[in-house]
């Protein structure tokens, strides 16, 4: 049984499809990263997959179970076990690192407050941002708040973390300290899908790659095959006009 | 006319007066306070209630526009006159002052929803997704996150409205609340001077109204710095 299995999931925004079935799973523990043209439906996946973007069609189960959502209940279940970081890292803007990290332990997940605030001082330290607990999110740089923003989804444990363009937003010269906070987790177990522009980083981190175009997943294999040896021609035209940048 | 204030003065401001004029002051203030503060609780019901998107709540949210839409466009002398009639019947014996009180509510309601409204909208989207992802309920969304960062949106203009209403019961005299307005009406019908009777309740609403303004001053400060 896969972790994750999403089958012929379909999404629109605006009325505009924007996945039109996209067929994927991934074992615990994997990396599986997306790429593939802007609008191509990478982003629209991962919101989809948890819930914000809900889908028109199509099944998504995590750990065999089937997700249902248009249920608040399996929506709730589901969100407990994945958790997603965007590209805007979209922390409180009125907490502190601390209590942006540890208030859905406390609040949501009922855990007392002394053993949620030590998880999330640990979690702050994994992520090298240990002397910045009582800084609000907007003193801190785009490259911090991301990695507020992995500790603050850490915090909830899940087991699948999505990561929608976790670096696009930063300064170039912050985007590896990301990135160094990203690998770190790989040991962790947790199912990992990842949306990136990153190639090199994902080529490193990734067990799969899938390549998306149009809504699809055109092709998908491990990463020497897509970045080396890709079968189809429109995941080769890609590789290559990235790659030769 | 100088001469006159002078040799009225020592009249005017006998005890029974300062009592009347106090208890005048204690009812425009009331008037204001307790319909403001009534109107932001139904402000606040009425512009959560316009964000959500349930569709069970549509109904609701359709009387809510129509309501707001409606009472932002009357004259506050006009709700005091159809509160009055619509009272009076139904409940004969209410206190004017009640009457004024509800009609102030009718109205902060309508202006305070709009403003609280606007401060809600201030909140980018992406904090509600932030908190939506890790399982906020609605409630938990608007109270933790979605409030606390619309406050220094809606406070400056929300006590600004405050303000100004203070002002605006003053029409509350034509329906016969001894209100200051109209306290000073009757001090001056009893023989005093207009500009001694008058300056002394120009004097009142100022005392009511600065310290609001500093205050709110003082908050919005506070808020955007944090």
């Amino acid at each position: 049984m896969h972790h994750l299995e999403i089958k012929d999931l379909c999404a629109s925004y605006d009325k505009d499809p924007v996945l039109k079935g996209v067929t994927l799973s991934s074992d615990k523990g994997e990396v599986v990263s997306l790429i593939g043209p802007s609008g191509s439906g990478k982003s629209t996946l991962l919101r989809a997959l948890i819930g914000l973007t809900p889908p028109s069609k199509g099944q998504v189960f995590v750990g065999g179970e089937a997700v249902d959502y248009s249920s608040r209940r399996s929506l709730r279940a589901l969100r407990g076990e994945m958790a997603i970081v965007f590209q805007q890292y979209n922390l409180f803007q009125n907490m502190t690192v601390l209590r942006n990290v540890s208030i859905a332990p406390i609040k949501i997940q009922k855990r007392s407050r002394s053993d949620a605030e030590k998880e999330a001082k640990s979690l702050l330290e994994k992520v090298g941002m240990a002397g910045k607990q009582d800084a609000y999110p907007e003193e801190l740089s785009g490259g911090q708040q991301q990695r507020v923003a992995i500790a603050r989804a850490l915090a909830t444990r899940p087991e699948i973390l999505l990561l929608d363009e976790v670096t696009s937003a930063l300064d170039p010269e912050r985007v590896n300290e990301v990135l160094d906070t990203i690998r770190g987790l790989t040991s962790a177990g947790i199912t990992m899908i990842i949306v990136s522009h990153e190639m090199a980083f994902v080529r490193e981190i990734s067990t799969r790659v899938a390549m998306m175009d149009d809504g699809k997943i055109v092709e998908i294999g491990p990463p020497s095959q897509i970045f080396d040896a890709p079968e189809q021609r429109r995941t080769r035209d890609f590789v290559s006009k990235i790659l030769k940048h | 006319m100088f001469e006159r204030l002078v040799e009225e003065a020592p009249l005017f401001f006998n005890y029974h007066n300062l009592v009347f004029i106090a208890q005048a002051m204690g009812r425009t203030l009331g008037m204001t306070v307790i319909g403001c503060s009534v109107g932001f609780f139904f402000g606040l019901l009425i512009a959560v209630l316009r964000q959500s998107s349930m569709t069970a709540l549509m109904p609701l949210r359709a009387v809510a526009i129509a309501y707001v839409e409606t009472f932002r466009r009357i004259p506050f002398l006009i709700i005091l006159f159809i509160v009055l009639f619509v009272i009076e019947p139904l409940m004969p014996g209410t206190s004017l002052f009640g009457i004024a009180t509800v009609s102030v509510c009718l109205l902060s309601t309508a202006f305070l929803s709009e403003i609280i409204r606007s401060g809600l909208e201030s909140v980018p989207q992406q904090q509600m997704e932030g908190a939506r992802t890790l399982n906020f309920s609605a409630l938990q969304m608007l109270f933790m996150v979605v409030l606390p960062q619309s406050w220094k949106v809606i406070v400056p203009p929300a006590t600004a409205f405050v303000v100004m209403f203070i002002k605006d019961t003053s029409l509350a005299s034509q329906l016969g609340v001894i209100e200051l307005t109209f306290a000073g009406k009757m001090l001056v019908n009893r023989g005093f001077s207009p500009v001694l009777g008058f300056g002394v309740i120009l004097f009142c609403y100022f005392a009511l109204s600065y310290p609001l303004s500093r205050l709110s001053a003082y908050l919005e400060k506070r808020l955007a710095s944090s």
